[in-house]
């Protein structure tokens, strides 16, 4: 068995990852969660349902959290990405990252990466967030393990040691 | 390691950090779609899109290039094609007849998994129709017989006392009917497995399961491979909640039948439509109360019907059933009582295992009959309860004695006080005159039995192993599967304390059946409690090896231990121990008459939910819940915390808001758009609290928990919204067109009040 392989159509699409400068060649209409996850082989992103409801394959687009599943690839053109991947430095965890291993946000662990860059991207916006704040910043994405309540104590923790330091 | 170190190390009991979450918190952990391996191919399965019918023909629709695809149908089966479970009825394949909507019927396999949505459209199925059956109702009248000579999977009778003599005493005879939905799992990772062909060791499969064991059983009997040639790893598994107890054996047929035929590994990973479409849900159910009481409030007994919906095959609804009707009767004493459990075929995807596993729906039922009986007598919940629970030393309705030491009054009491119960309700029944919201607060008080039914544990004879390496390092070895309720965590917890080692020095093997033993499938709240005493015992063997050759005193430094493990290899090669579990002595259980200890160890609580409902849109929301249990020793209580937080999350879930919506047997709303699970913003404060009271049979006196919070969570909240609206509502999920509909036809004049039950 073999596919017949043709690159008609297909172009070169650049951006940043994670800081690194990536060009990749690619159908233009891809969805930005299958490059992530194929080609640049960074499989943090997750597809739960593939229409932009579960939010598991959030990334960061020049600091907006989108649902890859619904990014063409052209569209990241140019841009800043951040995946999970991105997000501890020098192996040192996020103060989110420690935050959800210590309140048990993660259980499963499936939802984490899109939960803790959406996550990210509240604190970014309102370093003190309210409780209503989390949760509305949270509503998409969505957790079938945890009932929510020990992600939103990660995000308070978090919250604080970022205000502490 | 310094040898001066005398610390005395403990875990159990401590919130300590989760094994495998540094992976899942930076994205590195891998499960079943992340992985990839040279030469990989990607299969899809071509389903029924009828509920019942003889396949006439298959045709390929000549838009598609088919030398590019592996196609496989029940004919390249080299073994039996059913897939091994209970009953041998279910196909892996279909072959003539098909018996509900999205059942497999073909294979296809392609280097680019693109290619295979189109090519799945392009084949086309013809069918002779049958006629076909879309619920309880119609089985039972048996006009179509789709299913053995009366379309029943399994019936069970339990008998206690003499129930026809009760009718006589009676000051009140309450009646009623209540029913549940289809649930989806929807656990956020979908269904995949990997397979792979090796001529010489066989075939590997690595998957998104539950029980590798099972589907080690299930390749077996398919491919007819002997036990050595086939090998069944678990992934990273993004959440199970019992939708990946049983069907990772067809999909994982399904990949090995593809990977033998194509030489390929091959790849299945579902999308959400097809994993919603063509996956198991929670069994539908109806249950009928007919209850004698006194007048003082005393059930003198009575009559439970319990059925449930099967879909169309056997697969688990033998078991689902057994535990729903052992759970039927709540936590109250019966002197008589008689409970009949059925479970019938349906044309529609065989229903299957979902935490809780038949306790919800009947405890549904028995909950909100409790309610139904206090209104009738004119007690509150709370008063026919008390009056009602059962004690220590009186018997269950399987004649099972209470020996725990447990006090259902005292954890009522806790829960009403800290739910603020009376005083909110007090306040509710005044501001409800006025409100544009009328609110309310609701009880339900349940048991969850842990482990499997009866003789169960002992059937399946589970072999826990613990190997300590040169260095001293630790390994569990068990076949229990990590899927976020914290499997690695607490076994390694339980081999940590009982080895008086920092938890840091245990790791817990990767679930491989070629390299742990059958430790039971991880289903059933069994894990902590069951398997965990069995690591607790191989441990104390480990211990006892090492003591034993005299490498080891009675008090050692973990300097001491590694260096006994450092002489032991070297002398005498790898140290393994294993326990095997031995059921406790005094335990007796009649399959046939179900009568006798169902449970070595059951968990109890009492749940208080506060809701409102919206007089504009008719929507009920939960304001507030509190979630009180004693499950034994809380081995972590940062994972229980969580562990009961999500089931009530999910309960919330199956009583208000996630509805399976079913046309001639097939879903149709298989997508996260339009079945609607709690988000962030849907949950009120889950407030979880603990009683410990150490149980016997488990590791460190834990019991199980898993599975318990999904068992209240429904009537409390139900019966709160009788307590806010008045109207009894008998049936789940309660949507606001439900409440709309039923309110609205109470304000219209000349329309009767629902009527409350038969009280005479």
């Amino acid at each position: 068995m073999k596919a017949s392989t043709t690159s008609a159509g297909k172009c070169e699409v650049s951006f940043t990852i994670n800081g690194e400068p990536k060009t990749v060649f690619v159908y233009p209409m891809e969805r930005l969660l299958d490059v992530l996850r194929g080609q640049l082989t960074l499989t943090g992103a997750k597809e739960g349902c593939g229409e932009g409801e579960c939010g598991s394959c959030s990334v960061l687009m020049d600091s907006v959290l989108v649902n890859s599943c619904l990014v063409p690839v052209l569209q990241a053109s140019g841009t800043k990405i951040i995946t999970i991947e991105g997000l501890a430095e020098d192996s040192r965890l996020h103060p989110l990252q420690t935050a959800f291993l210590d309140c048990g946000g993660a259980q499963c662990g499936i939802c984490t990466p899109g939960m803790i860059l959406a996550a990210s991207h509240l604190l970014h916006k309102r370093p003190e967030p309210t409780l209503d704040d989390i949760r509305e910043a949270l509503s998409g994405n969505l957790c079938r393990c945890t009932g929510y309540m020990q992600i939103f104590d990660a995000v308070m923790q978090a919250a604080r040691h970022r205000t502490a330091t | 390691m310094e040898s001066t170190d005398l610390r005395e190390y403990h875990s159990v009991g401590m919130s300590v950090p989760r094994k495998e979450g540094r992976d899942k918190v930076t994205g590195a952990a891998r499960y079943v779609d992340d992985i990839s391996m040279p030469g990989i191919v990607y299969g899809a399965t071509v389903r029924s899109k009828v509920a019942r019918g003889r396949i006439k023909s298959i045709r390929f629709g000549n838009e598609v290039a088919w030398d590019e695809f592996v196609i496989v149908t029940a004919k390249d089966i080299p073994g039996k094609n059913h897939v091994a479970l209970i009953a041998d009825d279910q196909p892996c394949l279909a072959e003539n007849i098909v018996n509900h909507p999205e059942e497999p019927i073909l294979l296809l396999a392609h280097p680019d998994r693109h290619a295979l949505p189109k090519a799945v459209e392009a084949v086309s199925i013809e069918y002779d129709p049958l006629p076909a059956i879309h619920s309880i109702e119609e089985s039972e009248r048996c006009s179509e017989i789709i299913w053995g000579s009366d379309n029943t999977f399994k019936t069970f009778l339990i008998e206690k006392g003499d129930v026809d003599a009760i009718w006589n005493n009676a000051d009140y005879i309450v009646e009623a009917e209540y029913f549940t939905g289809a649930q989806e799992q929807l656990y956020i990772e979908n269904n995949g497995i990997i397979a792979a062909v090796d001529a010489g060791l066989g075939i590997t499969v690595w998957g998104s399961l539950q029980c590798p064991y099972y589907v080690h059983k299930a390749l077996m009997t398919l491919c007819a491979l002997p036990e050595d040639k086939v090998r069944v790893v678990q992934t990273e598994t993004g959440g199970a909640f019992g939708g990946k107890e049983e069907y990772p054996s067809m999909i994982a047929g399904h990949a090995a039948l593809l990977a033998i035929k194509s030489g390929h590994p091959v790849k299945i990973v579902y999308d959400r439509l097809e994993d919603m479409t063509a996956t198991t849900k929670r069994h539908p159910s109806r249950t009928r109360h007919r209850t004698a009481v006194s007048k003082d409030g005393k059930i003198l007994g009575g009559e439970i019907e319990f059925t449930i919906d099967g879909g169309a095959y056997t697969t688990l609804s033998p078991v689902v059933l057994s535990r729903g009707t052992i759970h039927a009767g709540g936590p109250y004493y019966w002197p008589a009582v008689r409970i009949r459990g059925k479970a019938v075929a349906t044309n529609a995807p065989p229903n299957g295992a979902f935490r809780g596993f038949g306790a919800p729906q009947s405890l549904f039922a028995m909950e909100r009959h409790m309610d139904r009986i206090a209104r009738v007598l004119g007690l509150s919940p709370v008063e026919i309860r008390r009056r009602n629970f059962l004690q220590p030393e009186q018997t269950t309705t399987t004649e099972q004695t209470i020996k725990e030491e447990i006090n259902l009054n005292h954890l009522l009491d806790r829960a009403l006080e800290l739910s603020g119960y009376e005083s909110k309700r007090a306040r509710f029944a005044i501001e409800n005159e006025s409100a544009g919201s009328k609110k309310g607060m609701g009880i339900a008080a349940f048991l969850h039995g842990a482990g499997f039914t009866g003789s169960g544990e002992r059937y399946l004879g589970s072999v826990v192993g613990i190997e300590a390496h040169a260095d001293g390092r630790v390994r569990v070895l068990v076949s229990s599967a990590e899927f976020g309720q914290g499997t690695n965590t607490v076994l390694c917890q339980i081999a940590a304390e009982t080895l008086g080692l920092p938890y840091e020095d245990i790791e817990i093997a990767q679930p491989d059946t070629r390299e742990v033993p059958n430790s039971g499938p991880t289903v059933a709240s069994r894990t902590a409690m069951i398997v965990g005493k069995l690591v607790q015992s191989a441990a104390v063997g480990l211990k006892q090896t090492l003591s034993g050759c005299a490498l080891l005193g009675d008090t050692y430094t973990r300097a001491q231990f590694s260096t006994a493990c450092g002489k032991y290899a070297a002398a005498r090669g790898p140290l393994k121990s294993y326990a095997r579990y031995e059921s406790p002595s005094g335990i007796f259980w009649d399959d046939e008459k179900y009568r006798g200890e169902a449970y070595s160890a059951f968990a109890w609580a009492v749940y208080v939910a506060e809701v409102e409902v919206d007089l504009t849109t008719y929507s009920v929301s939960v304001k507030d819940f509190v979630a009180l249990q004693e499950i034994g020793k809380v081995l972590h209580p940062v994972l229980a915390t969580g562990q009961i937080a999500g089931g009530v999350a999910q309960a919330i879930g199956f009583a208000l808001y996630e509805k399976v919506n079913q046309q001639n047997g097939r879903m149709q709303n298989g997508q996260m758009t339009n079945y609607i699970m709690p988000t962030s913003v849907d949950l009120p404060p889950i407030r979880v609290f603990f009683e410990e009271i150490g149980s016997a049979h488990g590791a460190y006196g834990a019991k199980g928990i898993g599975e318990l919070p999904m068992d209240g969570p429904a009537p409390a909240i139900v019966n709160a919204v009788e307590d806010a609206t008045s109207i009894p509502f008998n049936s789940i999920p309660l949507l606001p067109e439900d409440v709309f509909e039923a309110m609205t036809a109470r304000l219209e004049p000349g329309n009767a009040a629902i009527p409350l039950a038969g009280a005479r």
